[in-house]
């Protein structure tokens, strides 16, 4: 029997709700967006705060300047706009102007992933996580479902330090319907089994949740974990993990270099090497199609991570 | 203006070339052409009682913000710096050397006196945006400065900045175009022509100034009148300058856009500079 979620809120939508709540409790936050406030649902905040929102237009390079400029005068700055623009466009402002220049910026992206689903290769990013990862200092976060978003935003306002936080646009099955606690930097334990180890973060957490399932009926007792912290990795747990399981499965909507599976790959190399299998986007970019039909044809859906995790194991 | 004051902005600018001169000989590559254009136009800031700062505290929340967004020109700002005393004279002859503060394009995270880390062109008047809502939003007076290049006008990232401060009215945001003509590969003209760079500031929504740039009348003239009235446009001041200012051999010669002087050249320059029996 495969379970079914009730389905929740987008992550980027739990993002804007709670970027709205704290902003009453914390007066240095500044919120900036490049004219996509109502996709990123940064636009709760610019109505409760107009005085301290931001709407640069189309002009993500000089977004994040200013966001430079507001940090270096105290305020703690939210920029947002779509993983694509903001990461790629700006990529060469976030290195100089903010980790360059060692300045307390958050970075909150929507859209990330292929799960953008018709607008197709161009509005989706299947590189943001890589990209964010070379900044030194950064930590790098993906959230699966609305739950964790809300406590997660609320941690990365409160905590010193530059941050790279990746929602997504559909809605998000809801993995933590009984919990709202959770622990920074630690991956969450959502099943238990001793055959395999399955890693994933964002919206394909429910897809490996899914793949358990499956794999149940095949007598295969698989460990699942939600991963968000992408930078820096819960070394803890993955070694635990490495040593006690031996065999570990990462899936990420993402290219496959740079990204989670790359990372835990070279950190176990280092420390204890087993047996993985990555299931990530191939050195290609994405295309239109409904968000289910992108991860089949991608390899990341329930049904392909079921069959990549029997021919891994067997 | 007065001329005790002249004297003094004319023997600071002698000292700071001098020392330009010297730490990039020293260090063995840097830009002289762009650090000796900028002489006058950093003098007039800080010692000619534009720029709001405390000697005892670089760090003052009120002070005012001055940011080098054209970052190759850092010589010029640290040898100023080393005149008020924030940074040790023998700290400039490390400049570009490993394990130095003094980083050949300004670091932040190296010396904490400079506003932001700068070198890739285009940025710094983003930055300067940032700093002018900060002041607005927490109901400061400070102003922002940013220098820029002239080179750098061709960078998309600046326009977006002036469209920005153009239409939010940032009053308390100044621009100011290190204009002296030349970029790494050649004149400007032949490159990428800016022309007509007054107008296009103007028509962004900005108050445009034009100056000669080694003038320190007309650079305090143009300061005092930007912080005495209170516009309601942000402003530019275009300062005319001569690359390479200030030493016979390098004014115009865009060799010296990015090569640092030899001995014998640092040796004329300094006698040039007013030094008699010039020692490095």
């Amino acid at each position: 029997m495969i379970r079914e979620f009730k389905l929740g809120k987008p992550t980027r939508v739990a993002y804007g709700e709670a970027l709205a709540k704290i902003g009453e409790e914390m007066e240095e936050i500044v919120v900036l967006d490049a004219d996509l406030s109502k996709s990123t649902h940064t636009y709760l905040f610019a109505k409760k705060f107009p005085e301290r929102f931001y709407n640069f237009g189309i002009a993500e390079a000089n977004m994040v300047g200013a966001a430079a400029g507001l940090a270096r005068c105290g305020k703690i700055p939210f920029c947002s706009s779509f993983a694509c623009f903001m990461v790629n466009k700006a990529y060469e402002q976030i290195k100089i102007s903010i980790a360059g220049s060692g300045l307390n910026v958050k970075f909150v992206s929507s859209h990330g992933g292929i799960s953008v689903g018709e607008d197709g290769f161009t509005q989706q990013s299947v590189e943001d996580i890589a990209l964010m990862c070379t900044f030194p200092g950064f930590t790098v976060v993906a959230p699966c479902d609305e739950v964790y978003t809300r406590w997660l935003i609320r941690e990365v306002a409160k905590r010193e330090g530059p941050c790279y936080v990746r929602t997504q646009r559909p809605s998000a099955p809801i993995i933590y319907e009984n919990k709202n606690e959770f622990t920074w930097g630690k991956y969450i334990k959502l099943e238990e089994g001793e055959d395999v180890a399955i890693f994933s973060y964002g919206l394909v957490v429910a897809e490996s949740l899914k793949a358990h399932d499956l794999l149940k009926k095949e007598g295969i007792k698989a460990s699942i974990y939600d991963a968000p912290y992408i930078k820096p990795l819960d070394e803890e747990t993955i070694l635990d993990v490495a040593k006690s399981i031996k065999k570990i499965v990462v899936v990420e909507e993402h290219l496959r270099d740079g990204g989670l599976g790359s990372r835990i790959a070279s950190f176990l190399a280092e420390n204890f090497p087993v047996p993985m299998k990555i299931l990530a986007i191939e050195d290609t970019y994405g295309e239109s199609g409904k968000p289910d039909e992108l991860f089949e044809k991608f390899g990341i859906s329930y049904r392909k991570i079921f069959k990549e995790v029997l021919n891994f194991i067997r | 203006m007065e001329l005790a004051l002249k004297e003094l902005l004319t023997e600071k600018a002698l000292a700071v070339r001098r020392k330009i001169i010297k730490m990039i000989y020293k260090a063995g590559s840097g830009h002289p052409g762009g650090s000796l254009s900028l002489v006058e136009i950093l003098v007039t800031f800080y010692f000619g009682d534009v720029l709001r700062y405390r000697e005892d505290d670089p760090f003052w929340s009120d002070r005012d913000r001055l940011i080098l967004s054209k970052g190759h020109g850092i010589p010029s700002l640290y040898s100023v710096w080393s005149e008020i005393g924030w940074i040790p004279e023998y700290m400039l002859w490390t400049l570009r050397k490993l394990n130095s503060p003094l980083q050949g394009h300004p670091d932040r995270r190296k010396l904490p006196l400079i506003e932001i880390s700068s070198g890739s062109l285009g940025q710094g008047l983003s930055v300067g945006i940032g700093m002018a809502l900060a002041g607005k939003i927490d109901k400061k007076d400070y102003r922002v400065y940013v220098i820029m290049g002239d080179g750098e006008m061709e960078e998309g990232q600046v326009w977006e900045a002036a469209m920005f401060a153009g239409f939010h009215k940032l009053n308390n945001l100044t621009a100011l175009v290190d204009y002296n003509k030349f970029q790494l590969d050649g004149p400007i003209g032949e490159i990428l022509n800016i022309e007509p760079l007054s107008d296009k500031w103007k028509s962004f929504g900005w108050e445009v100034f034009e100056v000669d740039g080694h003038s320190f009348d007309e650079l305090k003239d143009v300061f005092d009148r930007i912080k005495e009235n209170s516009f309601e446009k942000p402003q530019c001041v275009i300062a005319h300058t001569v690359k390479g200012k200030g030493v016979s051999f390098m004014e115009n010669n865009n060799e010296f856009h990015g090569r640092a002087p030899t001995k014998e050249e640092a040796l004329k320059a300094l006698r040039e500079l007013g030094e008699i029996y010039p020692e490095i």
